[in-house]
């Protein structure tokens, strides 16, 4: 799979085809350029850049926790993981441990961004390979779950809903038990999505082989998420590096063996059973307390470095922050999208499949252009 | 006047206007029907604006269409391009010339003697209505190629392709009914069906099957809607038309949904036959007019159409010639030697 461009068998004509930045299934701005013999993918290449907003860069012009609503806009399908990416990161320069109420909350609301992140991939997903009717199951549950933002913190999409040191607002009353019937009732719908797919034999002969990449080659690119786990992969932020409370919590780590499309889209969908299965758990064993550690008004930095990831619904999310002394910004902060490190991958994936083809893996690797560009 | 004059002149093109402008009717009530069960089965309302409950909403797409601005793209073959729109619906508006959609009437005595409603029936009707319907492809050709759009272009020779390889298995499937019917007049069909006292879909469930596949690919719908598949090819082959010209395009694949429902009914499912007409319990069902029950065996296809749209993923193009060549021929030819030896066995 590695390697050149194939050679075609007889003396054609490639044509160039530039797919995107404005094309319904590419996500975003992604543009790939293809050489096409046919409907033959010779070469893919993708471009990126035409979202590009200069974020790292403003990281460094705002104070810290100025920074939080700026790691919104990087993966906004879900906006929660960014938030504690940041502030997780944070919390390991300054050395502050947050209460356990905190850090449950956190997953709850890092778990729902999870599931919306992954109800909104199968929605685009499907209806890339034709299969419209998901996508308005989909939006129905993730509407409930923007709700359920929205009576927490006011905000439905960009959520700027975690701060260093803690969560900022107490949970509204009533708040547990709409969640918790939600919650309650999710894996009934994630059964009715797989009535619609996971048998269909259409949807198979769609995904099945399409987009294979080994275990090996996932690991060599750097794949995080579920390109990486439906490679068979058991890898998992939560599981090898906890952070908040992840290791008080009972959950599996669903992996894949093909590392095909189908593969992936399994994962993915045995993600949100999961992540139903911890928030779950999460309400239950929701401890009392403040939400929100004692931290300083004005937050200093020591000197140092400091790089924390979180598992993101597409992958692992890290910040790597450089800190002056005494410092109230980042000296800089880079960000370790998942969505740009896989969709490197994008190239392997597609050579010699079809055009039709080429849709189904930029769904399958759940790329978000957001976090691509910064 | 005189009597010839009005025999093969008024007559005609009264029946010709009236059909007409039926089938366009029907044809933009068609896409509100789909918007409105697509809606049903996704779990939202659909259109419901426009008029009461939204049934001016065609009316309005109609206006909208015309009222929109007509472009033609600077590097496009301006003639073909403005040709391919009248190529792909002239042809599915043209079948309808011989579809037999009711028996002879004399409108309930309004005329001196019972007048066939449909504008002809000629001896080689099911041949025709093949013939014209694989013009059309040519409009969906010549549109892609004209319009210098690469996508438009992949989206016109999927479409060659695709029209290519599903009309022999059609074909072979409707050979299956005429070795039943032994008429290729669609009017004997239905009443060879009445003869019978069976409807060919019983002897020709197999045959039914493959030419329903076919005609849902020949029409260009899901799952076999590659030409025009939104997600690869952002409405292929018709990407640079706007205006009325879109609208034939939309327009036609209505229209030929419409014709293949209509060729199944009358082959198949008996045309304007009631069901049961010697159940005497039943026999309350002759007081609907034949027409209606052609109406209703025509939407019952309509709707599994809909159906399918609103339940498959789309094929991808080498699997839909896989499907084609490698089970739909080789099942067909099978079905008509099937069909061969049972009518051998019955008749001879």
């Amino acid at each position: 799979m590695m390697g050149g461009p194939l050679e075609p068998l007889f003396d054609v004509e490639e044509m160039e085809l530039s797919f995107g930045p404005q094309h319904p299934s590419t996500h975003g701005v992604l543009r790939v350029m293809l050489k096409l013999d046919g409907e033959k993918i010779m070469d893919a290449k993708p471009i990126i850049g035409y979202l590009h907003r200069g974020t790292e860069k403003l990281f460094e012009t705002e104070p810290f926790p100025q920074c939080i609503p700026h790691t919104d806009r990087l993966d906004y399908v879900a906006a929660a993981t960014n938030n504690q990416g940041f502030v997780v990161t944070m919390e390991k320069l300054l050395g502050i441990t947050i209460p356990p109420r905190a850090a449950y909350i956190r997953m709850i609301l890092a778990e729902l961004g999870r599931i919306s992140s992954h109800l909104v991939w199968l929605a685009t997903h499907a209806i890339d390979l034709g299969a419209i009717t998901p996508f308005f199951y989909n939006f129905r549950e993730r509407e409930e779950i923007l709700d359920l933002f929205e009576a927490y913190c006011g905000a439905r999409l960009t959520l700027n809903t975690m701060r260093v040191g803690g969560v900022p607002f107490e949970l509204p009353d009533g708040w547990v038990d709409q969640c918790s019937d939600f919650i309650d009732r999710f894996p009934k719908h994630v059964d009715e999505y797989e009535q619609l797919l996971t048998g269909n034999r259409i949807w198979k002969r769609r995904t099945i082989g399409i987009g294979v990449i080994s275990a090996e080659e996932a690991i060599e690119m750097g794949l995080t998420g579920p390109p990486l786990r439906g490679s068979g992969v058991k890898w998992d932020i939560r599981k090898v590096f906890p952070y908040d409370h992840y290791d008080e919590i009972d959950f599996e780590i669903p992996v894949g063996s093909n590392g095909d499309t189908y593969d992936r889209y399994l994962v993915r969908m045995q993600e949100m059973r999961q992540s139903a299965r911890i928030i779950r758990q999460c309400l239950d064993r929701l401890p009392e307390g403040p939400v929100m550690a004692k931290v300083p008004k004005v937050l200093r930095s020591p000197e140092g470095m400091v790089y924390a990831s979180v598992e993101g619904p597409k992958g692992e999310l890290g910040y790597f922050i450089v800190a002056t002394p005494k410092g109230t910004t980042p000296y800089r902060c880079h960000v370790r999208p998942p969505s740009f490190i896989n969709l490197q991958a994008l190239p392997e994936m597609v050579q010699g499949l079809l055009v039709a083809d080429l849709v189904a893996v930029i769904g399958t690797l759940d790329i978000v252009l957001g976090e691509i560009d910064r | 006047m005189q009597a010839p004059l009005i025999q093969f002149i008024v007559i005609p093109i009264v029946k010709i206007v009236v059909i007409l402008a039926v089938v366009l009717l029907v044809v933009a009530y068609l896409t509100f029907a789909e918007r409105k069960i697509l809606a049903y089965m996704q779990v939202r309302l659909g259109p419901n604006r426009v008029g009461p409950k939204g049934w001016l909403q065609p009316i309005a797409d109609g206006l909208k269409l015309f009222a929109k601005e007509d472009l033609i793209p600077a590097k496009a073959e301006k003639a073909v391009f403005m040709l391919a729109p009248a190529m792909i619906m002239v042809p599915a508006l043209l079948a309808f010339s011989v579809i037999p959609f009711a028996p002879a009437t004399d409108l309930f005595g309004l005329l001196p003697k019972a007048m066939p409603p449909y504008v002809t029936d000629i001896n080689i009707a099911l041949l025709f209505v093949l013939g014209i319907s694989s013009i059309g492809v040519f409009g969906i050709i010549l549109g892609g190629w004209s319009s210098n759009n690469k996508f438009s272009m992949m989206g016109g020779l999927r479409s060659a392709a695709q029209m290519v390889s599903y009309e022999v298995p059609m074909g072979f499937a409707i050979i299956a009914v005429l070795l039943m019917a032994r008429s290729l007049s669609l009017v004997k069909i239905v009443e060879a069906q009445q003869a019978a006292h069976l409807w060919f879909f019983i002897p020709g469930i197999l045959a039914l099957g493959i030419y329903f596949i076919c005609g849902v690919a020949e029409t260009n719908r899901n799952p076999f809607d590659l030409p025009e598949a939104e997600s690869e090819l952002v409405a292929g082959f018709h990407t640079e038309y706007s205006g009325m010209k879109f609208a034939f395009f939309f327009l036609a694949e209505y229209t030929n949904m419409l014709v293949v429902s209509s060729l199944a009914t009358i082959m198949f499912f008996g045309g304007w036959l009631q069901p049961f007409p010697n159940v005497a319990w039943l026999s309350f069902l002759g007081v609907i007019p034949p027409v209606i029950w052609f109406a209703v065996k025509v939407a019952c296809f309509i709707f599994v159409y809909m159906w399918f749209r609103g339940t498959f993923p789309r094929y991808r193009f080498d699997q839909l010639m896989q499907v084609g060549w490698k089970w739909l021929i080789p099942l067909s030819l099978a079905n008509l030697v099937i069909v061969g030896v049972g009518v051998l066995l019955v008749k001879g």
